[in-house]
């Protein structure tokens, strides 16, 4: 806590090498199970992704991770603490020491760059009022939006708005930092950019990085480790080489963009001769 | 039959199950007060955004209700040779009864569905999801300075409304039909109490401001994460705070003047 006041690099309560440990996560809305029976493991230091079909709960498992959604069953251990069985003051320290970058962006629209940057800084810190401006310019600086720090979030591409998300997601150093769908909806050379940006700051400022995607190409350029989860289970995981050679017909389907297999082409429905035959 | 049935206890329910989390909430944003001391900049901002904003309209309203009564009160009170009780026919029914409901739906009107609709977008652009995740708690860095900023502003705001409101009375009545102006303010002084009459206001504007920033907040808070939802969200706390107010102040009413 002290040290991110200070501005120093992220801090860690352990040196576990795992940063993130799921066991047996549980989880359903209403009726619908999301996931049921889930392993993942999170390693410190590198760019891990979760991949899978649209609607399988990639974000929601980042929620899970924040503490933003209780599971049903099963934990959730970040930097060596359970994020369901910490007390609120606690979560809220660890997640000084997380972000999450939202696939909007989540920018305050009536604050402008500069100030969505100094937003965290402004609410954790007690910094000088030059430190800070200077500060937020190395963060802008570091995504390349230095001279954009006076325009309004309305004023912004959404490449340029999940830039400057980034770089408040950077302002306190985390340890972590979760992004979700960050290719979604951008072009060739925002992609590039931004897999460009997630590979330099996590091997310069030494964080650990968890991208939720289902953009297998971007994937398997910039992550040490993937993971595939559809059905609620995780159905494969290993490095990009592993899963590209991988037997499971999910992963396969999934790595070559096959229209039929394991997910189906057809939604559930009663047989295609009976249906047609009723009609008559 | 049956079907009716259902629906009626699955409503209820529903409207039961809500109120007990609108309590929650509130209970939460109590809680949250004592965090804004060190911070009265964020009250000092949403007061101009919820109270300074607001003054426009309550001044014009104010001013047309008061000249209305003045006109209203001068033809009924002509007929008895009484109209040089003006002030204190205005002055009672707007300090009493017209200042603080008017000026509450009003305020719900404009500042409350602007409340609503803002804490609901913030919703539903994550942007109180992304404060979270940052370790800042919404509650009390969105919704505590808005909710203060309305309890603080309401009561004002009906002041405004009441002080104008007699100038409109004043203006029609002494300006243009002729009573006289000493008799109109004579009386009014004589006849308005500062306890039984103002205080009793005041306090009946400031129970109309908790109600109303309450509902609003929670709407906004409590809104569908859609567009739907937040207009929804928008038009319940027009209603709902029109139905609280009207009703709030017939309990008050009763309770305050009710032994006269």
């Amino acid at each position: 806590m002290q040290a991110v006041r200070q501005g120093a690099l992220p801090v860690s309560n352990n040196n576990d090498e795992l940063i993130v440990k799921i066991r047996g996560l549980r989880f359903a809305h209403g009726a619908r199970v999301i996931f049921d029976g889930v392993d993942i493991d999170i390693p410190r230091g590198k760019i891990t992704s979760i991949m899978g079909p649209s609607g399988t709960g990639k974000t929601t498992l980042l929620k899970l991770i924040g503490g933003q959604l209780q599971p049903n069953a099963g934990s959730v251990v970040v930097d060596g603490e359970d994020v369901n069985k910490i007390s609120r003051d606690a979560l809220f320290r660890l997640r000084k020491r997380m972000s999450l970058l939202f696939q909007t962006g989540a920018l305050f629209t009536d604050l402008t760059v500069f100030e969505n940057v100094a937003f965290p800084l402004r609410e954790h810190t007690r910094l000088p009022e030059s430190i800070l401006r200077d500060l937020v310019l190395m963060k802008l600086e570091a995504v390349g939006l230095r001279g954009a720090r006076d325009l309004l979030p309305a004023e912004l591409s959404g490449g340029m708005a999940r830039r400057v998300a980034l770089a408040r997601a950077i302002a306190l150093d985390p340890m972590m930092i979760m992004y979700d769908e960050p290719f979604t909806g951008q072009d060739p050379i925002t992609v590039g950019v931004i897999m460009q940006l997630i590979r330099m700051l996590n091997d310069t400022l030494g964080l650990t990085s968890i991208i939720v995607s289902h953009d297998v190409h971007e994937l398997t350029m910039i992550c040490d480790h993937m993971y595939m989860i559809s059905g609620g289970k995780v159905v494969g995981h290993g490095t990009p080489g592993d899963m590209a050679h991988s037997e499971s017909g999910w992963v396969r389907q999934f790595m070559a963009g096959l229209p039929d297999g394991p997910v189906p082409f057809h939604y559930p429905a009663p047989d295609y001769a009976d249906d047609l035959l009723a009609g008559a | 039959m049956m079907d009716w049935l259902q629906r009626l206890g699955s409503t209820s329910l529903s409207v039961f199950e809500r109120l007990g989390r609108g309590n929650l909430f509130l209970l939460r944003v109590l809680a949250a007060l004592p965090s804004l001391v060190p911070r009265p900049g964020l009250v000092i901002a949403q007061l101009y955004s919820v109270g300074v904003l607001s003054m426009m309209l309550i001044v014009i309203s104010g001013l047309n209700v008061g000249m209305v009564l003045g006109l209203q009160g001068y033809n009924t009170l002509v007929d008895f040779g009484s109209e040089e009780s003006l002030g204190q026919l205005v002055a009672l029914s707007l300090v009493r009864e017209l200042g603080p409901v008017v000026a509450a739906l009003l305020f719900a009107g404009r500042a409350g569905s602007a409340l609503t609709a803002e804490i609901g977008l913030m919703k539903a652009t994550e942007q109180l999801s992304g404060m979270e995740m940052m370790a800042v708690d919404p509650l009390k860095r969105v919704v505590a300075p808005r909710f203060i900023a309305g309890i603080i502003s309401m009561p004002l705001l009906a002041a405004m409304f009441s002080a104008v409101g007699v100038l409109g009375g004043f203006f029609v009545g002494v300006g243009l039909l002729g009573v006289d102006s000493g008799a109109f303010w004579s009386q009014m002084q004589s006849k308005v109490d500062l306890y039984d009459d103002i205080l009793n206001g005041v306090i009946k504007s400031v129970v109309f401001g908790f109600v109303a920033a309450w509902i609003a907040v929670f709407e906004g808070y409590d809104a569908v994460p859609n567009t739907e939802g937040v207009s929804r969200a928008t038009t319940r706390t027009v209603v709902h705070t029109a139905f609280a107010v009207l009703g709030l102040d017939f309990i008050l009413t009763a309770l305050m003047f009710g032994n006269e």
